[in-house]
């Protein structure tokens, strides 16, 4: 008895000694097209093969990215920007998800509105922006309302079609059980249309976003899209390139923060797999 | 004994695009408090629309049903509904399902789901979801549930048909301790003849294209019933004639 499960216990060591191998040789692999790029960029622009005033180096952007953040200049940036992507969702998505359910819930009222959300869904987001900036300015409420209206319709739709995929023989169990109106909504329709719902969220994230580089792109005076505008008509390369690595790393963030969320809410899923 | 459910003359067509298709044909049912009856017949006669209609889901059809005293208007959780399939809500464990919308932090809803785990022999599953359980113990949960809100009449719409034999024949054990400990008056609609038998203090046998009840066979046998003595073959004989006799069949099942 005890000489096999030595003996088991000594492969399924060796087991977990392999997977993990397998696991950092996994890691290597996929970090070594990238890590060779950012040597050769590196040695191309020390050797003068590339113009680093036009194509900066790994080493020059991140000097700068250590300069703009001890001046504190980046947070100055960020700030704002995080602000502007932070209000622009809670009031796009807000506002999505409860016309979502709304309209889920309720033929007449997607008789009324689904129509005109599809068509208005279907106009270029940046197509519409000249309109805002008339009506609203180049100040902080244009840019926010462009957030919120890109933000709105992934979580109107998924929130929508999570609503309307809820099973009816659920339905009938909740009325067999006299929920309330509310309760039904709180404890049947959202719980079941959870999944959809955190989709939603993250495709207005990820939107949201976009939009927030469109809209400091076309003017403002502060935020990260602005410092990469300003950063290219002085032809500070690097800055950039801190920039762009910022939005690529604040999208990353995000739509992690839901996966976490996911894995939190959805573990009684049957599909998910964490 | 007082009346617990009183069909009255209940007719149901579903209406469509030909007319409608005539599933109830002036049913009447008297059913007793306390009394276990199951209700057997041909699929497509109309048993799971009987219980939906006495359950209050479809509000739609002629005649009067009552239960105790009250006309049915609407569902309500004096009659507890079991269905074939669970209908567990999968985001909750198997203690929040039973609970449902009543609140596992009042003591006293929390001390029922207790003793109701246990009577459904589910303890060590509380904090399971419906995916981590087999068919059987969804089934357990679904009883439970229905169980907690003390329905007057429990319907039940061939709620062990999907299991195995040994799974089934464990949970109508179940069925019947529980039904002899808290005296719930029970509607089952079945499939199976030895079920109905074994179980039933009558037997409703119906009748299809419309829907009629065709006879009613009274069980007076004592329990615990054995499935192989005489007696209870000799019901399961009554009960297989009666719906293997087919009287002149109207082909036409649309009006
Ligand atoms: N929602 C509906 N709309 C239209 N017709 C329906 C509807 N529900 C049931 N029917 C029809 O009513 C008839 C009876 O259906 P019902 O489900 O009550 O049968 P059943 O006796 O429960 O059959 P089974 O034993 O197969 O479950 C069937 O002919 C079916 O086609
Ligand atoms: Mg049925």
């Amino acid at each position: 008895m005890t000489t096999i499960t030595l003996a088991e216990n000594k492969e399924n060591t060796l087991k977990r000694k392999k997977r993990s191998w397998d696991r950092g040789l996994a890691l290597f692999r996929a970090l070594f097209l990238p890590v060779v790029a950012l040597l050769v960029w590196e040695v191309l622009t020390r050797l003068g093969a590339l113009p680093s005033l036009l194509f900066s180096s790994p080493s020059l952007i991140l000097t700068r990215a250590v300069n703009l953040i001890s001046t504190g200049k980046l947070w100055e940036h960020m700030e704002i920007s995080l602000f502007r992507a932070l209000l622009g969702f809670l009031l796009g998505g807000g506002l999505g998800l409860a016309f979502g359910i709304i309209v889920g819930m309720n033929r007449k009222s997607e008789q009324y509105i689904n129509p005109s959300f599809q068509m208005i869904r279907t106009i270029p987001l940046l197509a519409i922006t000249p309109l805002f900036i008339l009506w609203f300015g180049f100040g902080e409420l244009s840019k926010i309302l462009l957030i919120s209206l890109g933000s709105f319709f992934p979580l109107y739709l998924q929130a929508f079609l999570g609503i309307r995929n809820i099973d009816n023989k659920l339905f009938e169990v909740a009325r067999i059980m006299e929920y309330t109106r509310l309760q039904q909504i709180t404890k049947l329709m959202i719980p079941s249309a959870l999944p959809n719902i955190l989709l939603g969220v993250r495709l207005s994230l990820s939107v949201a976003w976009m939009c927030l580089v469109a809209a400091e792109l076309l003017g403002a005076d502060k935020g990260i899209g602005y410092m990469i505008q300003d950063a290219r008509s002085f032809m500070q390369t690097d800055t950039v390139f801190v920039g762009i690595i910022i939005f690529a790393l604040a999208g990353k963030l995000s739509d992690s923060f839901v996966r976490v969320l996911e894995e939190k809410l959805l573990r009684w899923q049957d599909s998910f797999k964490a | 004994m007082a009346t617990a459910l009183e069909i009255n003359q209940v007719s149901k067509t579903f209406k469509n695009d030909r007319g409608g298709v005539h599933v109830l044909d002036h049913l009447d049912l008297t059913v007793q408090e306390g009394e276990f009856v199951s209700v057997i017949g041909p699929s497509g006669c109309g048993k799971s629309t009987l219980l939906k209609l006495i359950a209050g889901l479809d509000s739609d059809f002629h005649g009067q049903i009552a239960v105790g005293d009250h006309e049915v208007h609407g569902p309500s959780i004096d009659r507890g509904f079991i269905f074939q399939e669970h209908r567990l809500f999968p985001w909750l464990t198997v203690e929040k399902n039973i609970a449902g919308n009543l609140s596992l932090r009042d003591p006293e809803v929390r001390s029922k789901v207790n003793h109701l785990i246990a009577l459904v022999n589910l303890g060590g599953f509380e904090k399971a979801y419906p995916r981590q359980l087999s068919g059987g113990m969804s089934q357990r949960v679904a009883i439970a549930r229905a169980l907690l809100r003390n329905p007057k009449v429990l319907l039940l719409d061939e709620p062990f048909g999907a299991l195995d034999a040994f799974t089934r024949a464990h949970l109508q054990e179940a069925l019947h301790d529980i039904w002899e400990k808290n005296k719930t008056t029970m509607v089952l609609v079945t499939h199976d003849i030895d079920e109905s038998v074994y179980l039933s203090s009558k037997v409703v046998v119906m009748d299809a294209k419309p829907g009629r009840i065709k006879a009613v066979v009274p069980i007076d046998l004592p329990y615990p019933r054995t499935r192989s003595s005489k007696a209870f073959q000799e019901f399961r004989t009554v009960i297989l004639e009666h719906l293997d006799h087919k009287p002149s069949e109207p082909d036409d099942f649309s009006i």
